[in-house]
């Protein structure tokens, strides 16, 4: 199916640094971007498997070294998929605060090169895990799920729900996102930028009604066939 | 065909619906009426989102609250909000979402989702992002959801509420191609100006029932409005 490629990632990238801000960024973390490289053609088991095998070997492995060669591999692997540092960067800036905590306490526990390992190693193995999503759609990434959990069938669970719920926790994110920055405009506009509560009082009532509406759509699309 | 057989409903102690007697035989009906008259409630006993305290609802004999799901795989349901009702990541992915238990093979699917995003508008699509539509493409991508598993029966809460003029338009004008039967809640008259049938409840009542434009007039006049 013909879809304008250049038009929607230009749409993608417009949206995800408004203002210039790359946290906005965040809202799209793991969202699938449409594409022909080597990376988004993988069969998606492949990709998980080795998502695990890299993870695993970083982890095992983890020094300086080990941190800097991951790297130049995640980094040919954005790449090679077509996307930017950029794209790399919204990826792990979720993690900054994580990071600027994480740095100056392992350096005084154990070392410039213990810092740089474990930071490192928790920055790669979420950038890769990253690029996983961002090649991958959610629906192939689920079928791969439901053939791995399918053991689970025996003693009574459905895989299934298992990865509708993963995809439902996925959809919820930017949900919630949107709806957070339309209750701080709202409160900006009323001059309560500082109220506690005028934050989270919307915020907990749209959150309930949003999941109520999400659970009747759920009931309405046969959730419980 | 729906039936409603002495039906009541409460919220607590609270009437929400009174009574109610009828059968809704025609192609196109629409509800119309103040807010928190009962409309919501009304359509939402005939596919068991709502069960009545009192009375019974019928949908080609089978009842919603013991029948659920056969009732609700004849019986679609299209809400205002369509945040609510998007699931899956992209657009192609919502409406496989819709076909997950039609067995269908991946060109099959390829297909059928081609043509329902080609029957509202939204050819070439499938991969876009579901929440980076604007809300009108997003309502239209919830009526493709919905009719993509071709229901006997769509229900329709309001549907344009949130939306422009010119995706109300696009969803009136598709709905006016459909050959199911249509109950539409809805504010906006010009809605259901053509429809075969009206209905206007108030406080639980359904006071006014007919000629469209008869029911319409009755309900602006009702309402002080001329
Ligand atoms: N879940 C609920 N619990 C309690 N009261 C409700 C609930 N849903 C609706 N109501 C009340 O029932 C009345 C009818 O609601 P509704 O059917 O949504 O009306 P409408 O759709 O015509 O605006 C309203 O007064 C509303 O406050
Ligand atoms: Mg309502």
């Amino acid at each position: 199916m013909a879809i304008p490629a250049n038009a929607l990632t230009s749409i993608v990238a417009r949206w995800e640094f408004a203002d210039g801000n790359p946290l906005m960024g965040a809202a799209m973390i793991g969202v699938y971007r449409p594409g022909a490289s080597i990376l988004h053609r993988l069969p998606a088991g492949v990709k998980l498997l080795g998502l695990l095998v890299f993870t695993t070997a970083v982890l095992i492995w983890r020094s300086p070294i080990t941190v800097a060669i991951g790297l130049f591999v995640v980094a040919v692997g954005y790449l090679s998929a077509g996307y930017s540092p950029r794209v790399l960067l919204a990826q792990v800036w979720p993690l900054r605060w994580i990071v600027i905590l994480l740095v100056p306490f392992q350096w005084w526990l154990g070392g410039w090169r213990s810092a740089v390992a474990i930071v490192g190693t928790l920055i790669l193995a979420v950038a890769a895990a990253g690029l996983v999503s961002l090649t991958t759609r959610i629906v192939d990434l689920l079928a791969v799920l439901d053939r791995v959990l399918s053991p689970l069938r025996r003693v009574g669970v459905d895989p299934e729900r298992i990865s509708l719920l993963i995809a439902l926790s996925i959809r919820v994110v930017p949900v919630m996102l949107e709806l957070v920055d339309t209750v701080r405009e709202a409160r900006r506009a009323r001059g309560a930028e500082r109220s506690l509560r005028a934050f989270a009082t919307p915020v907990v009532v749209r959150t309930v009604g949003y999941s109520q509406r999400l659970g009747d759509a759920l009931i309405a699309r046969g959730i419980d066939d | 065909m729906i039936t409603f057989e002495h039906l009541s409903h409460r919220f607590g102690d609270r009437p929400v619906l009174s009574d109610i007697t009828c059968r809704l035989a025609e192609q196109r009906i629409g509800i119309i009426g103040a807010n928190g008259s009962g409309k919501s409630t009304f359509v939402r006993m005939i596919n068991g989102l709502a069960t009545p305290t009192e009375g019974r609802v019928l949908v080609d004999d089978l009842d919603p609250a013991r029948h659920g799901r056969e009732v609700r795989r004849r019986v679609s349901f299209l809400f205002s909000d369509p945040d609510a009702q998007i699931i899956m990541p992209t657009v192609g992915e919502d409406i496989a979402f819709s076909l997950r238990r039609h067995k269908l093979t991946a060109d099959q699917l390829d297909q059928r989702t081609a043509a329902i995003l080609d029957t509202v508008g939204l050819s070439g699509y499938v991969e876009h992002p579901a929440h980076l539509l604007s809300s009108g493409q997003k309502q239209l991508l919830a009526v493709a959801t919905v009719l993509v598993t071709e229901p006997d029966i769509l229900i329709a809460d309001e549907p344009t509420t949130l939306l422009d003029l010119r995706h109300t338009r696009a969803i009136c004008e598709l709905f006016a191609t459909l050959t199911q039967q249509l109950v539409v809640v809805t504010h906006d008259l010009n809605v259901v100006a053509d429809f075969e049938r009206v209905l206007v409840i108030d406080e639980g009542r359904i006071v006014a029932d007919g000629d469209p434009g008869e029911c319409i007039d009755f309900y602006r006049r009702s309402m002080g409005v001329r």
